[in-house]
């Protein structure tokens, strides 16, 4: 779940109201959050790095919440005091609405078809008269962080750029061009680099280095341009210095290119939705509604009755309503999960045991009887724990491997429980004897029958007087394809020794 | 009993008495060693109320080996004297004519027991010398007790067959048992304490009416474990970092292609009623082999088979198997645990019918009162976290996760539309830590467990 931080009184600024810790707390509950930490920048710099160097650091209180992992226009101070209004009914649920400019045409972002090769998609959008505070600075910051952790995949999927518009000037080109080619001054630089040299520079910058491999052995690297050729940004890695923000920013030019365009809308739209309360020119309509509608605006779902049926409007910050039992949640939560009655369901059925679990708890039963004391092992160990240690070769035992264990001990899934009873056994040589153990539970074999070289029902094992002396059949077409072949394939073999 | 012939000797010479002997004195007149007069003392008072001994302690002198050879032979310089030779000797500034040896006859003093007549600067001094020494003496002063008899009786320690056909049991003492002693344990074998749990755990789904599903395959591809659960390809529980793929084998091939296509088209087009996923869906994720993350793979694939009778029945299913995470191992998780979870499917179900099941089956674990949090999972909506109020934390603790499963998932297998399946789990090893104490999840899981732990592990009762 991710964890939004926000200090605790421009919270409750927010929201109008001052909570106790344990109002709050309740008041998370009810909508679906948790109250994960309360704690200040001083208390986390003491924990982190001791406390000579949190002296300095602020104690004002923070609260860290945990909110739903498909809830993203909840990952910011803006969001969750609007989510939380709403649903206290203190606030109607907003409509957010696309207002075009005063004066002028509307700007407009050409892609060319360099993109498709590197990052193919890309959405914009602007924020008009906008007023920056320290906070709201701050927080605009802090929100593209968490969307670029979470659906943006780090930075993979998607990744967001802001601008001030009033540095730059429109049409926006977004392109791709070979990273030779590319020259500007990244932020907080005070020369030019070309993008070649700006993969070394990063490469030991802490927080940019992790985002170099996206675009790193690409051909072209991704670039956006204004229409005097000034860099706005070259995603997913570093923005421009000339269009950085700043608290003085009135209009702000929001980008986002991205791999997967749907999810390149939905950050787009959290970016403006979440920051729209900030700019002159939004209104906000309200509706009265009945019962469930009246539910769902305080989810921020506007609905209003047309007859039988019920008519529900999703805002730009809920992608995660893709299904009317989204909306049927909803209305759940706006009612109070604990206000519903409960009923027990008429469901008629009689149980039946598992016949290999039910005789697995007869042997267990009996052998505890007989003397014998149950252990339970892990079902992951070692190659040596199956092979070495038992005097086979790996390759005769017929285990499935593990790719990229962490440690040896998650090399390969138990063919055999012996090991893991021997183990036991190792580990508590002090008790006195005699040590009598037993185990019974699952080991995994890959299936021999399934000879993965052969096509599955195209192949045969070839007996004779009653010994298995080889294999033919149809090549399965991974092997074919491993073996850069085009044509189906059949092939037999044979162990001629016992012809002699 | 030891020596019951110096124990009744014993007796006879206190009954002589008005008040009571000392030990010591006992032990002289007896003409035998004083620890068997304290053993007899011992044995008596094992009887019962024969004989009342307080223990005294009283000093005395005592002559060292070396005094007791001065006393024998004289003092050292007594014996100088004795042995020069009477012509004299050169260094013969012997200052003295004769001697008294002084040392001696205060050391035969007291050896023939009259120390006190001596001063304590003397005895003082000779201690000194090592020649004297002061010793403590432990004895018993001996009375009568109330149940005082001459003749001591000997007590039986088991009843045995020939007393009860004799009937002599009758006239027979029996010593008392000593219940400060432990007993020896007797030879049995144990069963481990997590599946003492998981035995109560399958009981209640039994007792509940819930068929039993079938998990032995710890091995499951990517399609049933998070596809068929409309859990998207992008997921980050996807990831290397949470889930254990197989190099070996690493795909799977067999699957229901007309159901794969449907499950294709909601993820990437939508349909049923959804908007979907909007993503390029892809056949090589859905087929990596995995170790499974959840026992829910195998209700997905249990709910696709019901789809596929004839008509449909309700039913109610369950399941505790083990299931693998490749997270961050600390004191309370490790990359294998057991997870308990239950299913029902049925025409109309609904939210307050969850939460019902929920009351029944915690009510079996003796809890009774249970809150419900909104919460996220990508294959249930509405999802409910399930909380019970612990009386000793004071708090509301988390005791399990909930929901309905989405018409994403259950309509592409061909469930009719308005059945609806609710489903619930839990962790096997979270109550079995609480129930028997344990705080680090190594000590109850895996090769390093403590087997006296197993040993002494009580009977698991969940309802109490």
């Amino acid at each position: 779940m991710p964890t939004v931080g926000v200090k605790r009184d421009l919270l409750f600024k927010a929201l109008g109201k001052t909570y106790s810790d344990e109002e709050f707390d309740e008041l998370c509950f009810e909508f679906g959050l948790e109250l994960d930490e309360i704690t200040s920048e001083k208390e986390i710099i003491s924990r982190e790095q001791g406390n000579s160097k949190a002296s300095s650091a602020s104690d004002v209180i923070l609260y860290k919440i945990d909110v739903p992992a498909n809830r993203y226009d909840l990952l910011c101070l803006e969001g969750l005091a609007r989510g939380l209004q709403v649903f206290k009914n203190k606030l109607d649920a907003p409509r957010y609405r696309r207002v075009s400019p005063v004066s002028g045409d509307r700007q407009r972002l050409i892609i060319t078809k360099e993109t498709a090769a590197v990052r193919p998609h890309a959405v914009a959008a602007v924020l008009r008269n906008i007023t920056f505070t320290q906070e709201r600075y701050d927080s605009f910051i802090e929100l593209q962080e968490k969307l670029h952790q979470n659906i943006c995949r780090k930075r993979s999927l998607v990744a967001i750029g802001t601008h001030d518009l009033d540095t730059i000037s429109g049409p926006f080109t977004f392109t791709a061009k070979r990273p030779g080619d590319i020259s500007f001054r990244p932020l907080n630089q005070t020369k030019e680099y070309t993008a070649t040299q700006l993969m070394s520079l990063y490469k030991t910058d802490s927080h940019l280095k992790h985002y170099l491999p996206i675009i790193e052995d690409k051909p072209v690297y991704p670039i956006i341009y204004d229409s005097n050729g000034v860099v706005l940004s070259m995603p997913p890695i570093i923005n421009g210095d000339h269009s950085k923000i700043s608290l003085q920013t009135k209009n702000v030019f929001i980008e986002c290119t991205a791999t997967d365009l749907t999810k390149a809308k939905i950050v787009l739209d959290m970016m403006v939705t979440m920051f729209s309360e900030y700019s002159d020119f939004l209104s906000f309509f309200s509706e009265s509604a009945e019962s469930i509608a009246q539910l769902l605006t305080r989810m921020c779902l506007l609905s209003q009755t047309t007859g039988d049926e019920l008519e529900v409007e999703i805002p730009p910050t809920r992608p995660d309503v893709i299904h009317a039992c989204d909306i049927m949640e909803d209305a759940a939560v706006a009612y109070g999960f604990n206000n519903i009655t409960r009923t027990i369901p008429r469901t008629y059925t009689v149980a039946n045991q598992l016949p290999l679990n039910k005789l697995t708890e007869l042997l267990r039963q009996d052998l505890a009887a007989a003397g014998f004391t149950e252990a339970l092992n892990f079902a992951l160990c070692s190659q040596e724990d199956i092979a070495d240690k038992l005097g086979k070769r790996i390759s005769e035992t017929g285990a499935v491997h593990i790719s990229n264990p962490k440690t040896a001990d998650f090399q390969v899934a138990r063919t055999t429980l012996l090991p893991g009873l021997l183990k036991t056994i190792a580990a508590n040589r002090k008790m006195p004897l005699p040590l009598k153990l037993f185990e019974i539970s699952d080991v995994v074999l890959k299936d021999q029958n399934k000879d993965s070289t052969f096509f599955p029902g195209r192949c045969a094992e070839i007996f004779v007087c009653g010994k298995s002396v080889g294999r033919l059949g149809v090549l399965h077409p991974d092997v074919i394809s491993h073996f850069e072949l085009t044509m189906p394939c059949s092939a037999l073999e044979m162990d001629i020794e016992p012809f002699l | 009993m030891a020596d019951t012939g110096v124990a009744e000797a014993l007796l006879r010479q206190i009954e002589k008495v008005d008040g009571g002997a000392d030990s010591l004195e006992l032990a002289n007149s007896l003409g035998v060693d004083h620890q068997v007069v304290v053993g007899a003392v011992k044995s008596l008072q094992a009887l019962g109320d024969v004989i009342s001994a307080e223990l005294r302690s009283s000093k005395h002198w005592e002559l060292t080996e070396e005094g007791t050879e001065i006393a024998e032979q004289g003092s050292h310089e007594a014996r100088v004297f004795g042995s020069i030779p009477p012509e004299g000797l050169p260094q013969a500034e012997l200052m003295v004519e004769s001697i008294q040896d002084q040392v001696r006859e205060t050391l035969l003093l007291v050896q023939r027991g009259r120390s006190t007549q001596l001063e304590e600067k003397e005895k003082n001094e000779l201690k000194k010398r090592k020649l004297l020494s002061e010793v403590t003496v432990k004895s018993y002063w001996i009375t009568k007790d109330s149940s005082f008899s001459t003749t001591v009786s000997k007590q039986e320690t088991e009843l045995t067959p020939e007393m009860i056909a004799t009937g002599s049991w009758k006239e027979k003492k029996f010593k008392p048992y000593n219940f400060e002693a432990m007993g020896v344990a007797p030879d049995c074998g144990h069963l481990h304490p997590l599946m003492k749990v998981r035995t109560q755990f399958r009981q209640i789904f039994l007792e509940m009416g819930f068929t039993e599903m079938p998990t032995n395959n710890f091995i499951e591809s990517s399609f049933w474990n998070f596809d068929s659960l409309f859990q998207p390809q992008q997921h980050p529980a996807r990831d290397q970092h949470d889930t254990f793929f197989l190099s070996e084998p690493e795909l799977a091939h067999q699957f229901p292609w007309d159901y794969l296509e449907r499950v294709k088209r909601v993820h990437s087009q939508g349909g049923y009623g959804s908007q979907g996923y909007k993503y390029d869906w892809k056949l090589e994720e859905a087929q990596k082999n995995i170790l499974r993350t959840h026992t829910t793979a195998v209700s997905a694939r249990m709910l696709y088979k019901l789809a596929q009778q004839e008509t449909f029945s309700p039913v109610k299913y369950f399941s505790i198997d083990r299931v693998f995470r490749n997270e961050t191992l600390d004191a309370t998780h490790l990359a294998e645990f057991h997870q308990i979870e239950g299913v029902v499917a049925d025409y109309g179900m609904t939210l307050g019918d969850l939460m019902g099941v929920l009351h029944q089956f915690f009510t079996k674990l003796g809890i009774t009162k249970l809150r419900f949090k909104p919460a996220y999972n990508p294959y249930t909506e509405p999802s409910m976290e399930v909380f019970s109020y612990h009386e000793g934390l004071k708090r509301w603790v988390e005791v399990g996760n909930s929901g309905v499963f989405r018409p994403e998932m259950l309509l592409p297998m061909g469930l009719p539309e308005d059945v609806s399946v609710i489903a619930w789990g839990l962790s096997l090893e979270r109550p079995t830590m609480i129930k028997y104490g344990i705080n680090n999840i190594r000590e109850l899981v895996g090769h390093k467990v403590n087997l006296q732990m197993v040993y002494d592990s009580p009977l698991c009762r969940l309802d109490s």
